[in-house]
């Protein structure tokens, strides 16, 4: 037998020499990259946070800058969005997992979730600047950029929801049909507790996408950076969510035009670390209710 | 019967009601999605085609000369259209080798310490909103194209310099902004690869590398798809982290030609457009509407694929 075949004399390949070289150059162009992007960010954004950055708003007259408005708009952003996104996406999730039977009416809500969840942010942004801000009549309003947001963040609390339905164990809802409960009881009472964990994750998750949206909200919310008035019983409150306001991404993308790039890189490094709190929050999250683990 | 009790034959009635009320609302809730579809349908279509019959759709779709706001108007976005292809094309070339190699690298070849550190980092990334990227490109990345575009056209006086605003600039801003997406989802695909593959190819005698790219990339080339094409839906819908980079003229797409995107031209002109040029705008989104479907539906059909392979898999 030629030793030559024997799986014993390794011989060196060039090309399994090559295909290694290559593996850890992409892997190490990749970590480089972005930890390079974070480091920067960190580096360049520290001198220009301040607590002055973070609590007011720009000031002409004093000549100052600061992004309190910027984070009262992106919290009513958040807010009113998973307002209106998380019923509906909840609803749709409980019917695509409860109600429904297998057919083309299904398929047809399935595919519309995927491609909602597909399409890119300035679509969303032309449809709402169209269809909320000139025919509802909304023009540029934090109520419009919430509305068109809830439409983005949409297929991902339905799929979370559904994730987490799917791990109730059939033995619940039988249980619960078979000592006479209604389905819509049932629902209420054993389903929707149990799944609450997925839901919130599906929450997290959105309220990620929402923090780092930005084409979606150009045409729709506009670029307020005011905070609201509170007015005589707190309505001034609820009158900001038809005013203009531009979220933390919004300003970064304004100050970035007017290479304003100190504040540009406060900005930036807010939104990492909201970012990174986000994530830490996830993940914490999932572990703990972690159901396979028992 | 007390009165607190809850009697599974009382209230029959009511209980239907509710009961109704409910299935039909969470119907409705299902149906939002389908009706949003529908609605972004036809508003793109809507204030798309308006455009089409002032100007003319050959003018639109096949002129090359942008210039809305000359005496008289010229809409040609044939170059903007050639730009978002070929700038998306680019971005992938460059982008999903590097994405996949390092997936290769996070499921297979790194030591198990480094992949649990670098997996999380990943993830995190791909949660940055683009604008960051966007600030790190005018900031890092023009300057340095600047000097490589100084140093290649320093001997032609014809060459309009772009200060560093040029289509390499966006092509790789683009390429990192779909790095942690590639990543991410090829890592996954590779790790569901049946482990028994991976045992049989090795316990054949093949190496490593051998088993990394004849058995587990080929087994994982459904997902690996998947990535590539939600890649490419990012890359061509990606349109405030390359406004500032890419430049602004609607020219050739040549690598360090000023150039605009069909995601850029519709995010710088909108906020001062007029009439004419604004419905221009709008079909330009229209136009980007189309491709994303058609990127979807071939998703749709990728995906179908992968259910399949996932179904013979386990059969395993």
């Amino acid at each position: 037998m030629p030793t030559s075949r024997s799986i014993y004399n390794k011989r060196r390949r060039p090309m399994d020499v090559a295909a290694h070289i290559l593996i850890y150059l992409s892997a190490f162009v990749s970590i480089l990259l972005l930890a390079g992007i974070v480091g920067y960010v960190a580096y360049r954004g520290s001198t220009a946070v301040s607590l002055q950055f973070l609590t007011t708003v720009p000031s002409m007259i004093r000549g100052t800058f600061g992004i309190a408005g910027n984070i009262v708009n992106t919290l009513y952003m958040i807010v009113l969005t998973l307002l209106i996104a998380v019923p509906f996406g909840v609803g749709a999730a409980i019917y695509l997992n409860e109600y429904a039977r297998p057919g083309r009416f299904v398929r047809l809500i399935e595919f519309t979730t995927e491609t909602l969840a597909g399409l890119p942010s300035i679509t969303f942004g032309l449809f709402g600047y169209v269809f909320f801000g000139i025919t509802f009549k909304l023009g540029y309003s934090i109520l419009t950029g919430a509305l068109t947001l809830s439409l983005m963040v949409l297929p991902l609390i339905t799929r979370n929801t559904q994730e987490a339905l799917k791990t109730v164990p059939a033995g619940y809802r039988n249980g619960a049909l078979g000592i006479g409960a209604t389905k819509w009881y049932m629902i209420r009472t054993i389903l929707l507790p149990s799944a609450i964990p997925g839901i919130i994750t599906g929450i997290i998750l959105a309220i990620g996408r929402i923090v780092g949206e930005s084409a979606a909200l150009l045409f729709t919310a506009g670029s307020g950076f005011l905070l609201p008035k509170l007015g005589q019983y707190g309505e001034g409150l609820l009158q900001k969510v038809m005013q203009p306001g531009g979220t933390l991404t919004i300003q970064l993308f304004l100050s970035m035009e007017n290479a304003q790039y100190e504040e540009a890189f406060g900005i930036a490094l807010v939104l990492l670390v909201i970012i990174f709190c986000i994530n830490r929050l996830t993940k914490y999250l999932s572990k703990k209710f972690d159901v396979s683990k028992y | 019967m007390n009165k607190g009790s809850y009697s599974i034959f009382e209230g029959y009635h009511a209980k239907k009601t509710v009961e109704k009320i409910a299935a039909m609302s969470f119907t409705f809730c299902a149906f939002i999605a389908v009706l949003a579809v529908f609605s972004i349908t036809v508003y793109m279509l809507i204030s798309g085609t308006p455009a089409i019959f002032e100007v003319g759709m050959k003018d639109i779709l096949f002129g090359t000369v942008w210039m809305p706001n000359a005496a008289e108007p010229k809409f040609g976005i044939l170059y903007v259209i050639l730009t978002s292809i070929v700038g998306t094309m680019l971005a992938i070339l460059i982008g999903v080798p590097i994405g996949l190699l390092t997936a290769v690298f996070l499921a297979e070849t790194a030591p198990k310490p480094l992949a649990k550190l670098v997996r999380p980092a990943v993830e995190l990334l791909a949660g940055i909103p683009s604008v960051i990227y966007g600030l790190l490109g005018i900031l890092i990345l023009n300057p340095v194209i600047y000097k490589l575009e100084i140093a290649v056209y320093r001997n032609s006086p014809k060459h309009q310099f772009t200060g560093g605003s040029n289509l390499i600039s966006a092509v790789l801003v683009l390429a990192i902004m779909i790095l942690p997406t590639v990543i991410n989802i090829s890592e996954t695909a590779l790790r569901s690869v049946p482990a028994q593959y991976k045992q049989a190819a090795l316990a054949l005698g093949a190496t490593h590398i051998q088993t990394i790219f004849k058995v587990l990339l080929p087994s994982a080339k459904s997902g690996i798809m998947t990535a590539i094409i939600l890649g490419v839906g990012r890359a061509i819908g990606e349109a405030m982290a390359i406004s500032l980079v890419a430049g602004n003229s609607a020219n050739q797409p040549l690598p360090f030609h000023s150039v605009r995107f069909l995601t850029t031209a519709v995010v710088s002109e909108m906020s001062y457009a007029a009439d004419t040029h604004k419905r221009v705008l709008f079909t330009i989104g229209m136009v980007l509407f189309a491709f994303i479907m058609l990127i979807n539906l071939l998703l749709s059909k990728v995906m179908k694929g992968e259910k399949r392979d996932a179904n013979i898999k386990k059969h395993l």
